[in-house]
């Protein structure tokens, strides 16, 4: 029988009955309003700061925080893992400490952005570069230390040597390694952004964290969850649109799948 | 360098003199190949056979200029041969075709590395290989879209087209299966007669050795050295089946096995 039925009947069930159970089970009394909102409540918070513009200005102050410390992070990640690969002692140096630093969740960066730097924008930057640039470094390093020495072999026999084996040679051939390995900056740029708006207000923007912070202050627990739910749906947006058709482009163009 | 009394450089394309390599082991240092003294003469096809662990790859990556003799002299024509040059491209083992670009690009990433080229006299260079080894609809498909023949095939446009003196081949049909295979030296016997290029191959197939070779040079190992050279004297195109040709592997292998292992 449940095999006859299309694949997403089941989990929209499954979902009705759960939101619904949840609806139910807070309207009936049995808890309270205010720690426990209903899924309505929560939805109805949304639609409303959505037209009064609070959502969409806090989305755009956290969006706009994550790009460019992303990029920035990216963006010194790059030729430093290369450097690593491709000169031993800078690995034996940068290449273990950046071994270190990854492992070091980067919300402890924190306090150190907020003395150097103070309560402003370049503290929260600072937070999240931390939280790309290690394992950019780490993924761009393993790659290029990966890329199959035949491919470097056979450039160098047509004559390919310097900035055109890295560039033409080199380069490509890591590219999937250094994608995922940008993917994981990106996760981990997206947890540190989230821990430091909600650890500080940071004066020069309200962003989701600030909204997620601001919602427990106030006690309105419709605004925590909604929030909540903005940010995993902005983090899975960021997946779908942006590293999983370039990866499956990739992947695909190179016969790693089909 | 007044060592090159043995043949004039008008006919020796790759003189090779008391060639000695050595690497560090794990347990020590290992010689690999020792004082080789051999001459590749212009426009010949010279197979190098013996047992793994004979040197003959490593052979292979000094003419290639990848690695640096230890003792001895490699000259190509009356060049010293140091460093990796166009003059004398590779053929490798599995086919190290770039997955990133497609046939074309991949046969063009040679060209475009001769600066004294237009693009468009590098166009038509590559689609000129590309049709020379069969491949001429296929210059679009990316190289895992291609059988390991036809991967091969593509490595050995590329490996011609920009016109070496020298190409070298380092058990490049080792990874195809033996139809594949037998097609491949066909191809190959017939590019070979058509361009008259300067061939090394390198390999542990006696019977492709001898199919495939003007000469045949023997090598046995630990540490590698010349045990015999063979002429091929059988016309062209060779059949892998023909019985001559059997005959003259037999000839070898017995040489291989009377080596006394150590």
């Amino acid at each position: 029988m449940a095999s006859k039925l299309p694949r997403p009947v089941i989990p929209t069930l499954v979902a009705i009955l759960l939101l619904g159970g949840w609806e139910w089970y807070v309207r009936s009394g049995r808890v309270s309003e205010v720690l426990f909102p209903a899924p309505s409540h929560v939805l109805q918070w949304f639609w409303d700061s959505l037209l009064s513009g609070e959502l969409l200005a806090a989305t755009w102050v956290t969006m706009r925080r994550l790009i460019i410390g992303f990029a920035i992070g990216a963006a010194l990640g790059v030729p430093l893992g290369a450097l690593c690969a491709r000169v031993r002692w800078v690995r034996d140096t940068l290449g273990v400490l950046a071994l270190g630093l990854q492992t070091l969740p980067s919300v402890c960066w924190v306090p150190l952005a907020l003395l150097w730097f103070g309560i402003r924008e370049e503290a929260v930057l600072f937070v999240v570069v931390m939280g790309t640039l290690w394992a950019v470094v780490l993924a761009v390093q393993e790659s290029v230390l990966n890329v199959p020495p035949l491919y470097l072999r056979a450039a160098q026999t047509m004559g390919s040597n310097g900035w055109h084996l890295w560039s033409r040679v080199i380069f490509p051939a890591a590219l999937p390694g250094v994608l995922s390995g940008m993917k994981q900056g990106w996760a981990f740029a997206w947890r540190s952004l989230m821990a430091a708006e909600i650890f500080v207000v940071i004066v020069t923007g309200f962003g989701l964290g600030s909204l997620l912070n601001a919602g427990r202050e106030l006690l309105r627990m419709d605004q925590v969850m909604g929030v909540m739910a903005v940010v995993m749906i902005v983090g899975l947006l960021a997946d779908l649109i942006f590293f999983s058709p370039i990866e499956t482009w990739l992947r695909r163009s190179r016969g790693l799948e089909r | 360098m007044g060592n090159r009394s043995e043949t004039s450089p008008a006919t020796a394309a790759l003189t090779l003199r008391n060639v000695t390599k050595r690497f560090d082991g794990a347990s020590g240092q290992v010689t690999a190949l020792e004082d080789i003294t051999l001459d590749v003469r212009e426009g010949e096809f010279l197979a190098i056979v013996g047992p793994s662990g004979c040197g003959k790859s490593t052979l292979l990556s000094l003419l290639a200029g990848l690695e640096q003799t230890n003792e001895g002299t490699i000259n190509l024509g009356d060049q010293p041969v140091e460093a990796p040059g166009r003059d004398r491209l590779v053929m490798f083992q599995q086919d190290a075709l770039f997955p990133w670009l497609n046939v074309l690009e991949n046969v063009l990433f040679g060209l475009r590395l001769k600066p004294d080229l237009t693009e468009a006299e590098r166009l038509e260079s590559a689609r000129y290989y590309l049709n020379l080894v069969g491949l001429g609809n296929k210059e679009k498909a990316r190289p895992h879209e291609l059988s390991g023949g036809m991967r091969q095939r593509v490595a050995l446009a590329r490996s011609l087209a920009p016109n070496p003196r020298v190409l070298l081949m380092d058990e490049p049909f080792s990874a195809l299966d033996a139809l594949t295979r037998e097609q491949l030296y066909g191809d190959i016997q017939e590019i070979f007669t058509k361009r008259k290029k300067t061939i090394v191959l390198v390999t542990h197939n006696i019977r492709e050795a001898v199919c495939l070779g003007d000469r045949v040079v023997l090598f046995s190992p630990n540490p590698g050295r010349v045990q015999q050279v063979f002429d091929v004297d059988l016309p062209r195109p060779r059949r892998l089946n023909d019985p001559s040709l059997a005959n003259l592997a037999a000839e070898v292998t017995a040489a291989l096995t009377s080596h006394p292992a150590k």
